[in-house]
């Protein structure tokens, strides 16, 4: 009882960290209609960056939250002068940004690997959520539900962003119809960079915020563009609602399959992805076809 | 033209008697190895060149069948089995891919290739009761063909090259024929090819076996040359080259994949020597080569000495000598 009980928690965690990488890749998709392969890397980047500050430079040592913001911005400038600089060059080539988006992921995990070495990295749970939470005879890691408890945030936050705000009600025009949205007198080019800085800090984000759980190694960049790609065809792309009942699918899948089978666990992953692309190629809540 | 023709000869005579001119085993051996890959880019060609259709997925369908191989042989088959059960493999995974990929185009299909690259790399990298895991598969005999052992350097490059000369001589005729024409013209413009009375779907999935058999092939020679698979075989990163092969060498000509996977290999064997630093290399190509030449090496070098031939020609003789520069 209490196995599945655990495990649920898991994948609901992992559901959480799941969110906070993909909204960022789904809201890219959705408006620059092209999936961002370096979002796996901006996840590791903010992961190490975030693990760096922690540990601490100089010696002088920060505070976890404060490593994360930190982190959380370095990632999200570092986004922006990528779109700015590069994928700004290539208007309306959409293979060519894609292109792109691939070789600055092999630059940056090379660059990783130069910077940090090859040995994985642990980061030490934040002092005041190294506890354990009792329910009735099951003990949950309290890390693990602040997760789920900072993912809910965000997403709120995200969702009176997009749905509250004129910047959001902008996004979304964009992702609805970017021609319509130019001719309204909406900038959307100028929409881009923002909804990739702010794409990138969520990575970091869900890196620095998952690094006490999955660590930080070289590959992790690896491992999770391709669940960040499964949510979004899952979801749809530029659906918020869509990356959050996605993530929680993938998280469920992932860790379920994990637990019991193991040499499966990474194809049982994909088979809902296939299902979806044979039924519905939008994605559950998407709204156009990719 | 006549000058094209003399420059082919001359590249065709010196494949040819590589082995007599070459330095040493090595370079043979890295001849060998540009040949393969310019099978398997060729194969990846028809779909980003010809049919429009960006395959980011191709390493998984390159390592099936080289793993086929490897595990046909493990469990004990001959060599003509173990080909013949990873081409069916190749295809059989091509028409997954196929049927699955082939219902979107562009970014949609890119990423239901990835994502389907990424499938297989996790099934070598975690089903390790047939895989091997990390440790992959070791094949430890090349065969023997027509009473020579393929074990020597020299035989298995002419083998490969032999195969390599059937692939372009295939490849020419398709681009040739009124399938190549039909391929084109649903990557150029697919709703008039429609409406035409063009299969689109179907022409577009012929292509793809096509370019699977091409990649299987490739596949087995790789297996039989490293004599070892793993799962980096089937990583995005493999995927990534052979596309950056396609695309630098210029895609949709018929000898740009050569040209490109003759630099990538080159490159990559030459820089590895003196840094470990290839990744990031690769990666800095690609942003270039996409940024500043993005219709590949071959037409991007061919534009620039036009550009210059017609300037110089302009200078001299204007009307007759344009015509013929720009024909």
């Amino acid at each position: 009882m209490s196995f599945w009980l655990v495990l649920t928690v898991n994948s609901v965690t992992f559901g959480g960290l799941l969110f906070l990488l993909s909204a960022g890749f789904s809201l890219i998709f959705g408006l620059m209609r092209i999936p961002n392969l370096t979002h796996g890397s901006l996840f590791m980047v903010g992961a190490y960056v975030g693990a760096t500050f922690v540990v601490g430079m100089l010696g002088f040592a920060l505070n976890f939250w404060l490593a994360a913001i930190l982190a959380t911005l370095t990632v999200a400038a570092l986004g922006a002068l990528a779109e700015r600089l590069l994928l700004r060059r290539l208007p309306g080539d959409q293979l060519a940004q894609v292109l792109v988006t691939l070789g600055l992921s092999f630059m940056a995990a090379d660059f990783c690997l130069m910077v940090w070495g090859g040995d994985p990295l642990s980061v030490a749970t934040p002092d005041s959520l190294t506890g354990f939470v009792r329910f009735g005879t099951v003990v949950f890691p309290a890390y693990r539900l602040a997760i789920i408890a900072l993912a809910v945030v965000v997403a709120i936050g995200l969702w009176l962003l997009l749905d509250r705000t004129r910047l959001g009600a902008m996004i979304r025009a964009g992702v609805d119809d970017p021609d319509m949205a130019r001719v309204v007198g909406i900038r959307v080019s100028q929409l881009f960079t923002i909804v990739f800085a702010l794409g990138a800090g969520l990575a970091a984000f869900a890196g620095i915020t998952g690094g006490p759980i999955l660590s930080v190694y070289p590959g992790l960049d690896q491992d999770m563009l391709p669940l960040a790609l499964v949510v979004v065809i899952l979801g749809g792309s530029g659906s918020l609602l869509g990356s959050f009942v996605g993530s929680i699918i993938v998280g469920f899948i992932y860790n379920f399959g994990q637990a019991l089978l193991p040499e499966l666990a990474y194809f049982v992953l994909f088979m809902p992805m296939l299902l979806v692309l044979l039924l519905r190629p939008q994605g559950l809540f998407g709204r156009h076809v990719p | 033209m006549s000058a094209r023709l003399i420059a082919l000869g001359i590249v065709f005579v010196a494949l040819l008697t590589l082995p007599y001119w070459m330095f040493g085993v090595y370079y043979v051996n890295v001849a060998s190895q540009i040949l393969f890959y310019a099978i398997f880019a060729l194969g990846l060609n028809v779909l980003v060149g010809y049919g429009g259709l960006v395959s980011l997925g191709h390493a998984g369908l390159f390592g099936i069948s080289a793993y086929a191989t490897g595990y046909m042989l493990q469990l004990g088959y001959g060599h003509p089995t173990a080909i013949l059960v990873a081409l069916i493999m190749g295809l059989a995974s091509m028409v997954i891919y196929a049927v699955l990929s082939l219902r979107s185009t562009g970014i949609g299909f890119i990423m239901i290739t990835l994502a389907l690259g990424e499938i297989l790399w996790g099934l070598a990298y975690r089903w390790i009761s047939v895989t091997g895991g990390d440790n992959g598969i070791n094949v430890p005999s090349r065969p023997t063909l027509l009473g020579s052992s393929m074990s020597n350097a020299t035989t298995f490059y002419y083998t490969t090259l032999l195969v390599f000369l059937i692939s372009v001589g295939l490849m020419w005729v398709f681009v040739r024929s009124p399938f190549g024409a039909a391929l084109r013209g649903t990557r150029d413009q697919p709703r008039r090819m429609n409406a035409l009375g063009y299969h689109v779907w179907a022409i577009r999935f012929w292509a793809c076996m096509f370019s699977g058999l091409l990649t299987a092939v490739s596949g087995i020679l790789f297996v039989y040359y490293t004599q070892f698979i793993s799962p980096q075989t089937l990583s995005l990163t493999s995927s990534a080259e052979v596309l950056l092969m396609v695309i630098s060498g210029g895609p949709g000509t018929l000898l740009g994949p050569f040209v490109g996977a003759g630099l990538v290999v080159v490159v990559k064997n030459v820089v590895s020597a003196f840094i470990e630093r290839w990744n990031f290399l690769l990666g800095a190509i690609f942003v270039a080569i996409v940024i500043l030449m993005p219709e590949g090496l071959v037409p991007g070098t061919a534009r620039l000495w036009r550009s210059l031939w017609r300037k110089r020609a302009h200078a001299v003789t204007p009307p007759a000598a344009k015509t013929e520069a720009s024909s």
